[in-house]
């Protein structure tokens, strides 16, 4: 059987999803159970003491779903390292989306702060994910440190722009010794399929099903999406070619 | 006497336990994470991790995110 194992644990999907900016807890909840992932993305948020709110974990079958819990808006390693130590007291695991952000408008990743809270966190005994860039040097330097697998992205988070840079990722699974994550950017199943079919080892996403007109039906279509790219994947390609081949017999045509 | 609790001013009666407060706070402990003057305090430490004036305390929980 063909799964995705990260740090010796096994997934049964190569889907992994998050749980921001859902209509409501309950169109979550039925996306996630379409989309077939078995780890979530969660942020780690002081608690609202003013108003009772309900609780995001009421909604997701901890039983069935792992929580991968992330160090989103954090801008300095320091920031990252304490919220991971947080999230790590809040979910019981030791598994952390590491972001350490460098710009606001992008949300592109500070590499710098990244690399060192990567070390860091590893030292501590985090299993660390980090969301990187599509760079195959900084993928290789953050395996390097310890990282349990790398999460480069696809295009900006949110933007729903597809993989802006298809040989990059490409390049990154032919180089990197630990799973290639595809993080951020899908717009569409499209999008999803393009990145398996490079080679990636799985793919995370939010916003494609969460903004979705209907979000329980994109989180199927990326689940297809998500298996059909990794079936062409392995079922190997057909060489690009500019010219055409026939595909019927040239011989015995009527009239020939 | 005053602590700070996420960032904003708090008033509690007398030094309290990270138990008593997330009690008075109405707070489910097993679905929180406290740091207490910026070091995490693990839930076997709750009741005895003393909470006193003038002390930073952030409690935070899991919310929606990617």
């Amino acid at each position: 059987m063909d799964q995705l194992v990260i740090a010796g644990r096994t997934f049964a999907s190569r889907l992994i999803v998050g749980t921001g900016k859902y209509p409501s807890h309950a169109i979550m909840k039925a996306a996630h159970e379409a989309s077939g992932a078995d780890m979530v993305t969660v942020a780690v948020r002081r608690v609202d003491i003013s108003r009772k709110t309900e609780s995001l974990l009421d909604y997701i079958d901890t039983a069935k779903i792992f929580l991968l819990p992330n160090t989103a808006a954090c801008y300095t390693a320091e920031d990252a390292i304490r919220t991971a130590r947080l999230g790590r007291e809040a979910g019981m695991s030791n598994w952390v989306k590491l972001e350490v952000i460098g710009d606001e408008q992008t949300l592109f990743p500070d590499n710098e702060g990244l690399l060192e809270a990567t070390r860091v966190l590893v030292k501590e005994g985090f299993i660390v994910l980090p969301y990187t860039n599509d760079d195959p040097v900084m993928c290789r330097k953050l395996a390097e440190a310890g990282a349990a697998a790398v999460m480069p992205l696809g295009a900006p988070i949110g933007s729903g722009l597809g993989i802006q840079n298809p040989n990059n990722i490409r390049i990154i699974r032919e180089q990197a010794k630990v799973p290639v994550i595809v993080d951020a950017g899908v717009g569409t199943a499209s999008d999803a399929a393009v990145a398996m079919e490079l080679g990636a080892d799985g793919v995370l996403m939010n916003t494609a099903i969460a903004g979705a007109t209907d979000p329980v039906s994109m989180a199927r279509a990326m689940k297809l999406a998500v298996e059909a790219g990794r079936l062409a994947y392995l079922a190997g390609r057909i060489p690009r070619k500019s010219y055409a081949t026939a595909s019927s017999p040239l011989q015995g045509v009527v009239g020939s | 006497m005053t602590i700070k609790l996420n960032g904003d001013p708090h008033d509690i009666p007398q030094p309290l336990s990270v138990s008593a407060l997330l009690v008075t706070l109405a707070i489910d402990a097993r679905r929180v994470a406290v740091e207490h003057n910026l070091a995490v305090v693990k839930k076997a430490a709750y009741d005895t991790s003393i909470v006193r004036d003038g002390d930073e305390v952030e409690i935070v929980n899991f919310v929606g995110g990617g």
